[in-house]
């Protein structure tokens, strides 16, 4: 197989460039793969976030080619042969070190997502879920917390100072997730509008697009959990019937 | 290369991202322009039993001196502008917010939904409402189109009416609105069974909304051209039964 030419970005928060590799290559080979290769052969001191190379942990995001994706589950043959590949930090959080950037934005934001409220238990101490009631929210389970939604994201990629009023796709799975457990007691409609800033959010799908779980986070999230804050808040039918039923 | 000359690149992406952006403008700027011009002639909107689409229900009241479509196509028109899919898809064409994923968008502010005007996307279930409403009078034209002189009869322009109302069913009823009516709303669906089903049922449907979209905006169109060029003289209608 021909060398891989690696355009790979070297560098921290103060300058860098991107800085090209050739990198023998064997069949099967994912990006990480050829990362590591280039950490061991050609450059030790390339920082690179990764744990179980398998697609579960969620720590090896990066823009390879200008897409978000996690680099273990990216192959080589995905792209023409003898073709340069430019492998770059993501772009919305600050960079630490050549492909490693501080993520803390979102567990600052997690920290203030309204955590899962239950109601009554039953007499014996425990609750029973019918299972189309749970099969709903196991899809928002599956993420990996890559942060490939948020990094995409324009609402803060484009726009960094949105950060402070904006959650993030990420965090609307999460959301959704609580909203949506039949157990659950707590309404957050008033946190999604006013500290999550889901209006922001013009459901463009590329948190869909570059989510490695393929969670529909925009059609089974998102616009879901548009629909209850418009019940809420903007539609006087809803709010009418509430007042009248009780609910 | 400092990184926040990185951070400023509009985008590191190799493939042919503007292919999409660039479909859409020309399939829903197409559309638009037809759209308008067929609304504002007022004639040529009707021939024997068949009836345009986008003149249904005709409203011809005595103090209205212009075309009929005017006054009933906000309808229809409201539902695919506030629709969450033809938002994405004009949000990235049109508005280059973002043109496409990991694309630097185009604009220096962004505030998203959350003022005016973008804040009345919010009707959308409103719309739905409407545009139900408008379904009953097409399906209605629909029915109508196999009536020939008092007889049944099919018509090339029959089964093209009764498929395009047929595909706007379909895309009414795949609205992620319409999914939030009928069951999305419940956060327990065992103690509400048939509005599972039923919310079941336009989920299926609802991951095709994108689909139902276009194919519904290509029939409209179509129809409205078929039964104009019948009304002018151009074509004859074929006639199968």
């Amino acid at each position: 197989m021909p060398d891989a030419i690696m355009r790979v970005w070297r560098g921290d928060a103060t300058g860098g460039a991107f800085k090209e590799y050739r990198v023998p290559t064997d069949e099967g080979m994912v990006v990480l793969d050829v990362i590591h290769k280039i950490q061991a052969t050609q450059a030790n001191d390339l920082a690179v976030r990764w744990n179980c190379k398998a697609g579960k942990c969620g720590s090896c995001s990066a823009e390879v080619n200008g897409r978000p994706r996690l680099m273990c589950m990216t192959r080589m043959n995905l792209f023409p042969a003898g073709e340069p590949i430019t492998v770059a930090p993501m772009k919305t959080f600050p960079l630490i070190r050549d492909l490693v950037t501080d993520v803390a934005f979102n567990f600052g934001v997690a920290k203030t997502v309204p955590a899962f409220k239950p109601g009554r238990s039953e007499a014996d101490g425990t609750f029973r879920m019918m299972q189309q009631d749970i099969d709903r929210g196991q899809e928002f389970h599956k993420c990996i917390e890559c942060f490939l939604c948020q990094n995409v994201c324009h609402v803060i990629r484009d726009h960094p100072e949105n950060m402070p009023a904006f959650a993030g796709p990420r965090f609307f799975v999460r959301l959704a997730a609580l909203e949506m457990h039949p157990m659950d007691t707590d309404s957050r409609a008033e946190y999604l509008r006013l500290k999550a800033g889901l209006a922001f959010c013009n459901i463009t799908k590329c948190c869909t697009e570059v989510c490695p779980e393929h969670i529909h986070i925009t059609d089974n999230a998102i616009i879901p959990l548009k629909e209850r804050v418009v019940s809420e808040y903007y539609d006087p039918v809803a709010w009418l019937l509430r007042k009248l039923v009780g609910k | 290369m400092p990184a926040s000359e990185l951070a400023a690149t509009a985008t590191l992406r190799k493939d042919t991202w503007w292919l999409e952006p660039l479909l859409i403008v020309l399939g829903l700027g197409g559309f638009v322009v037809y759209t308008t011009w067929a609304a504002l002639q007022g004639a040529h909107y009707e021939y024997q039993n068949y009836l345009s689409p986008f003149y249904s229900p005709t409203l011809t009241p005595s103090w209205w001196p212009w075309s009929p479509a005017i006054l009933i196509l906000w309808g229809p028109a409201g539902f695919r502008l506030t629709c969450y899919y033809y938002r994405k898809a004009y949000y990235r064409s049109f508005w280059w917010s973002p043109p496409a994923c990991a694309v630097r968008d185009a604009h220096g502010a962004y505030t998203g939904e959350t003022g005016f005007p973008l804040i009345l996307q919010n009707i959308h279930r409103y719309f739905f409402y409407v545009a139900t409403a408008f379904l009953i009078f097409l399906w209605y034209d629909a029915i109508y189109a196999f009536i020939f002189d008092g007889r049944f009869g099919i018509g090339l322009g029959s089964i093209i009416m009764v498929v395009n109302v047929a595909l706007l069913s379909m895309y009414s009823f795949s609205c992620h609105s319409c999914r939030h009516l009928c069951g999305g709303c419940l956060d327990k669906f065992s103690s509400s069974p048939l509005r599972y089903r039923l919310w079941r049922m336009v989920t299926t449907q609802n991951e095709s909304h994108m689909l139902w979209a276009w194919l519904s905006l290509v029939s409209v169109a179509l129809t409205d051209v078929y039964i104009r060029l019948l009304s002018m003289g151009i074509i004859r209608d074929a006639r199968f039964f």
